[in-house]
């Protein structure tokens, strides 16, 4: 039987190198049991390979990615499309509020090669959801010794479930090449989910503002997280963005000013308003910390947007990544 | 709140106004009292000072002296209220007392009177913050009355030999005992723990030593846990002095070197233990 789709590389790497006779023969078993899990569910396939050259502080930055998804919740959806990844964490409808997350990827930037076949020719991608703090222990390796990670190869497989299998290259004490395998177990979507993962609109903002440098602001959110659970977040045209908490003790504020502002070409109504009026909402500190500590990626932009009482958008934009995270407003505020 | 325009805003019309360039001055000081929440500040003309008191059998009080300052203004004789000292030590870190080789958070203090917040503005490199911690009517505090007892006996040491000393007692002893004699060993620190006696005794003719003054021999229990909080104040300090009265009072007091090479102190009050035996 043919099957369409699956990479002859999904079957267990050390399986080819060793020719184990009895692993070999275990294997097929799997590829039985395989056979008829791929009848039913669609044939996907992925993979991407990346050498440390090029692919190196990438995929550190990957790393950190995946670092602030795990912090934020516990699953986590990736979605693969031809020439992009995107990381979503949505919780639509929840009670509670979680925040949404948007991490969006350019494949190219990573990968030396990316070979990908989705659901079908007319929906060619694919959609995994899987928990971020499996990912993100397997990719903190190139964290503490990014040199020495010579080759990454991502995939889609089958093995007892499907997973993303990890292969990374390492160097050994030996001549011979010590190859490190993780499996990360993923649960494909079906297609009738995916409209719950499209892309975010743009909401439609009262203030934008750069933020100042996330290490100072970083450490003042974590002052004031000591003084309550709550911190508002408010902003004019003029470039000045409040921080403030209030607790039963204390009520504190701090003010940047000065902070430049992004050029958006929408809205020509709204320089009619006043320029100094601040827009605010209310945000979980808790939530607004994963994000602030996530980001070390070095000097970048954030662009920190705010609808009035509802929400703060932050929109993070570096090399080839584009992070939006949406903070919903506490119902306090 | 409301957003205050570019030109630096007046705070004028206070009871008491204060000013540094280096918050980190008064921030050390602070940190080291945070053993409780809650904490009475006086604000007098020749300084602030600040009292934390635990559980009615000790009690620590800072100086910190109008000269630290480089504005220091206040319009009655004492003003006294009680304040959430937690709260205020977060405050004056939000800059985290500056970053090493850039300028250091500069603070403003103003409090307009009885009711009114103390309200603290903190300033580093072109950043503002402003609190506003709510004060309420002050407690009572222990008057330890040390002074008007005749017997004394005192000693003034290095920090470090007693840091050590404090640091490594035994946590498994409740009690803690401290002998200071005009005879050998001069000065004793004795626990009791699960696994035996420990004794350290440090000599007047030690090099740590730099003043012996004890007229009797005097012994005291105290609870280990009431003396922990000292710890923080010691290791801060650069010397110490202990004292002991007739009625077994301790008093430890901590010359402390800020920043800016002003000295502040502490002293930190300590009652006995209540033997039923008599030592």
């Amino acid at each position: 039987m043919v099957r369409r789709g699956v990479l002859p590389a999904s079957l267990c790497g050390c399986c080819r190198e060793t020719r184990d006779a009895s692993h070999y023969f275990s294997e097929r078993m799997e590829e039985s049991r395989r056979e008829d899990l791929s009848r039913r569910s669609p044939a996907l396939c992925w993979g991407g390979e990346a050498c440390a050259t090029r692919g190196g502080e990438g995929t550190g930055l990957k790393q950190i990615v995946i670092g602030s998804l795990a912090r934020l919740a516990k699953l986590c959806v990736l979605r693969i499309t031809r020439t992009h990844l995107y990381f979503i964490i949505n919780e639509p409808g929840t009670v509670h509020r979680a925040p949404g997350l948007w991490a969006e990827l350019d494949q190219g930037h990573y990968f030396s090669t990316v070979t990908m076949s989705g659901v079908s020719e007319e929906h060619n991608e694919i959609f995994l959801e899987f928990e971020p703090d499996k990912l993100s222990g397997t990719l903190s390796v190139f964290k503490s010794n990014n040199a020495a990670v010579r080759n990454l190869k991502i995939k889609l497989a089958k093995k007892l479930s499907p997973c993303l299998t990890l292969e990374m290259q390492m160097p050994s004490f030996s001549e011979h090449a010590r190859t490190v395998v993780h499996d990360v177990p993923v649960l494909p979507l079906p297609r009738r989910q995916w409209h719950l993962y499209q892309e975010p609109e743009m909401p439609h903002f009262t203030a934008s503002i750069y933020l100042p440098p996330l290490k100072k602001l970083r450490h003042v959110v974590e002052r004031m997280k000591n003084l309550s659970s709550s911190l508002t977040l408010a902003a004019n045209r003029k470039g000045t963005l409040v921080l403030s908490v209030t607790s039963d003790a204390a009520n504190v504020s701090t003010y940047f000013r000065n902070l430049t502002m992004p050029t958006w070409d929408l809205e020509g109504a709204a320089s009619q308003m006043d320029e100094e009026q601040l827009h605010s909402a209310t945000v979980e500190i808790k939530k607004l910390i994963s994000f602030l500590a996530g980001e070390q990626i070095g000097p970048c932009k954030v662009i920190c947007n705010i609808v009035d009482d509802r929400m703060v958008h932050l929109f993070l934009l570096h090399d080839d990544v584009i992070l939006q995270y949406f903070l919903p407003a506490t119902r306090s505020s | 709140m409301s957003i205050h325009p570019e030109e630096e805003r007046e705070i004028n019309d206070g009871h008491f106004r204060a000013k540094t360039d280096n918050v980190k001055n008064i921030l050390q000081i602070l940190k080291t009292m945070n053993f409780r929440d809650q904490a009475n500040v006086v604000l007098s003309p020749s300084g602030i000072k600040v009292t934390v008191e635990n559980a009615k059998c000790a009690q620590a009080n800072a100086f910190i002296e109008s000269d630290l300052f480089q504005e220091y203004e206040i319009e009655e004789e004492m003003v006294i209220f009680k304040l959430n000292l937690t709260s205020w030590i977060e405050c004056l870190n939000i800059f985290g007392g500056g970053t090493a080789g850039a300028a250091t958070p500069s603070l403003k203090m103003v409090y307009r009177g009885h009711g009114y917040p103390l309200v603290l503005e903190l300033e580093e490199d072109g950043v503002v913050t402003d609190c506003e911690i709510k004060t309420e009517e002050p407690e009572d505090t222990l008057d330890f009355d040390f002074f008007s007892t005749e017997v004394m006996n005192k000693i003034i040491m290095r920090s470090e030999c007693l840091k050590e000393v404090f640091t490594d007692l035994d946590v498994t002893s409740e009690m803690v005992e401290i002998l200071m004699s005009p005879d050998a060993p001069y000065f004793r620190v004795s626990t009791f723990g699960n696994y035996g006696t420990s004794q350290t005794e440090i000599s007047m003719e030690s090099e740590m030593v730099e003043h012996f003054e004890c007229k009797q021999t005097l012994k005291q229990r105290y609870r280990l846990s009431l003396l922990k909080p000292s710890i923080k104040p010691l290791t801060a300090a650069l010397k110490v002095s202990v004292r002991m009265d007739a009625r077994g009072f301790l008093c430890l007091q901590f010359m402390i070197r800020t920043e800016s090479h002003h000295i502040c102190f502490i002293e930190y009050f300590c009652c006995p233990e209540e033997e039923d035996s008599d030592d």
